[in-house]
């Protein structure tokens, strides 16, 4: 009988029990299925009606990264003595991107889904995981271009770097997830909170060593101080540095990989941080659950 | 017997929030105007639902039908008191949900159907039917933004009926279609209850009632005002005045007794 359900048993057999009473994100992937699903429908939706489609998904970011790469390396010169810097900001500017794209979409999903939400019980946890999904589908091709263009710069990854890629990308994805909940959740009885996201997204970016590169921070005036730890204990500063340290420091040699270029320890923080990360989305999976039975008559 | 829903002196509040913003919230405090007011829409329900029973939902507008319904299925917890159910809802409660205006309606149905709970399996078998009962033809595969709306409507439904369960639910059961599909919803409602499914059925039209259910719930604001026999369920909520008039007008009865049936006086 594999006609059998996901979420519950069909027949006599069944245990009573409480209806839509749910396991929070287990559930989610227990029921790979529709995840799925609205996976798809999101990444088709997005683009549908329009002429370029998918082409999309680079153009923005094409633009931005060509602005940054005029405005703040070539007038203001803050990548002034950092080889192939190109792959430097880009590296950076694909995990921003990734992030804030899971945080807002997410931000927004429950309500955009509210007619299901409203008529359904499933596990709403569902709606901004697959959110980050579908903002990993749009952030996939940028990735892409990053190999190629690390490809052409001379890139030559030892294990470890592809480890602290690898972490990088699982950092954004709980922590964005773990806010998105939230946030989520929020937005649901104050649409505030999506203007929030915005807010909250800018100061992401520049709170990150994308447009600057790191060294410049470290050997600041504010390097060695406790601004500079604060600086640290931002899981989106230590996932872009994984990802450069990933895409951009095979490229310019192994005099780049240390201090100042990078913090030292970074794949231990890398390692640190993920755990804390996941501690903070299994924490916002709690909130969001106490906020969850009152969504139905909220929206 | 097998108890299939167990509803223990539920309760739903619902607080009425009349200021949205600071400023106003603000304004009425000054004013000493209340902020917001709570109500009961369920109010302490208590009854027991057997497996296989066919039990009618009844009550005038805003007396707490559609939140009990809700409660049953999950999508809203009671602030006291507790439901039970065993195995699985569906039911004419998520019709269309999540349907996506630019997707194709072969790619609606799945996810419609994933979303009500169908594994890919279950809906792949089922898709021909599915198909065949919405009767949307050559417009399958074009996006369900450009169809009629009783075509929308339509190929909610028949997804929706065709998921297996073991309580299925029926709320807005007549509200669209025409009137072959009108027949055609009843003629698979009446399946649906002779395969032994506990059904939950919400209606104002009295005679459908009548023939589909063995047993009657009335809610009046909020409260389980009756429980028991069809008939003197109906009587209770003084729906037979009307029956008593549509039989006592001669000739167009079988016509009268169809649209009795299916709701059209509303």
């Amino acid at each position: 009988m594999n006609d059998q359900l996901v979420e519950r048993a069909v027949g006599p057999d069944a245990p009573l029990e409480e209806p839509g009473a749910t396991g929070g994100l287990i559930d989610v992937f227990r029921r790979r299925y529709l995840l799925t699903l609205l996976v798809r429908k999101g990444v088709q939706s997005r683009y549908s009606g329009s002429v370029l489609g998918l082409l999309w998904s680079y153009i923005q970011p094409a633009v931005q990264f060509g602005l940054y790469f005029f405005v703040m390396g070539i007038i203001l010169g803050l990548h002034r003595g950092v080889p192939n810097f190109a792959v430097h900001l880009f590296s950076a500017m694909v995990m921003v991107h990734f992030f804030t794209e899971t945080f807002s979409g997410g931000t927004r999903s429950i309500v955009q889904n509210r007619q299901i939400v409203q008529k359904m019980a499933l596990p709403r946890e569902m709606f901004p995981v697959s959110t980050m999904f579908v903002s990993m589908v749009h952030t996939f091709p940028q990735v892409l271009i990053l190999w190629a263009g690390a490809l052409v710069t001379g890139w030559s990854p030892s294990v470890t770097e592809i480890v602290a890629g690898v972490l990088g990308t699982l950092i954004v994805m709980a922590f964005g997830l773990g806010l998105a909940l939230v946030f989520a959740a929020g937005n649901v009885f104050f649409r505030d909170f999506q203007n929030i996201v915005a807010t909250f997204s800018l100061f992401i970016r520049w709170s990150t060593p994308t447009i600057y590169p790191y060294s410049r921070l470290a050997l600041s005036s504010l390097g060695g101080t406790w601004f500079l730890q604060l600086y640290l204990c931002n899981p989106i500063s230590i996932a872009v540095l994984l990802f450069q340290r990933c895409f951009w420091a095979p490229t310019v040699g192994p005099q780049f990989n240390g201090p100042p270029n990078f913090p030292p320890h970074l794949i231990e923080r890398g390692l640190l941080m993920f755990a804390v990360s996941l501690v903070f989305l299994a924490f916002c999976q709690r909130v969001f659950s106490k906020f969850e039975g009152k969504f139905a008559e909220r929206l | 017997m097998n108890e299939s829903i167990v509803v223990d002196h539920a309760s739903k509040r619902f607080t009425m929030r009349y200021h949205r913003t600071i400023k106003q919230m603000t304004v009425a405090a000054m004013r000493r105007q209340t902020l917001s007011d709570a109500f009961l829409a369920v109010n302490d329900v208590t009854f027991k639902i057997e497996q296989g029973e066919s039990v009618g939902l009844m009550g005038l507008n805003g007396s707490g039908k559609s939140t009990l319904l809700k409660l049953i299925s999950g999508v809203m917890r009671p602030d006291m008191g507790r439901v039970m159910t065993r195995g699985r809802i569906a039911g004419l409660i998520a019709t269309g949900a999540g349907f996506h205006p630019q997707l194709t309606g072969r790619e609606n149905v799945y996810l419609n159907a994933a979303i009500l709970g169908m594994s890919e399996y279950e809906t792949k078998r089922k898709f021909d039917q599915i198909v065949e009962f919405a009767d949307i033809g050559r417009f399958l595969d074009t996006p369900v933004g450009f169809y009629s709306s009783g075509m929308f409507a339509r190929l909610g439904f028949a997804v929706a009926v065709h998921a297996d369960s073991d309580i299925f639910l029926a709320d807005e059961v007549l509200a669209v279609g025409d009137r072959p599909f009108k027949k055609k919803c009843m003629a698979r409602m009446e399946e649906i209850k002779k395969s032994g499914k506990t059904l939950i059925y919400v209606s104002h039209a009295a005679a459908s009632v009548r023939k589909m259910c063995d047993r009657v719930l009335v809610l009046e604001k909020g409260v389980l005002g009756f429980d028991g026999n069809v008939d003197e369920g109906i009587r209770y909520l003084h729906y037979d005045d009307d029956d008593a008039e549509e039989v006592g007008s001669e000739g167009m009865e079988e016509q009268e007794d169809m649209d009795e049936q299916l709701g059209a006086d509303i």
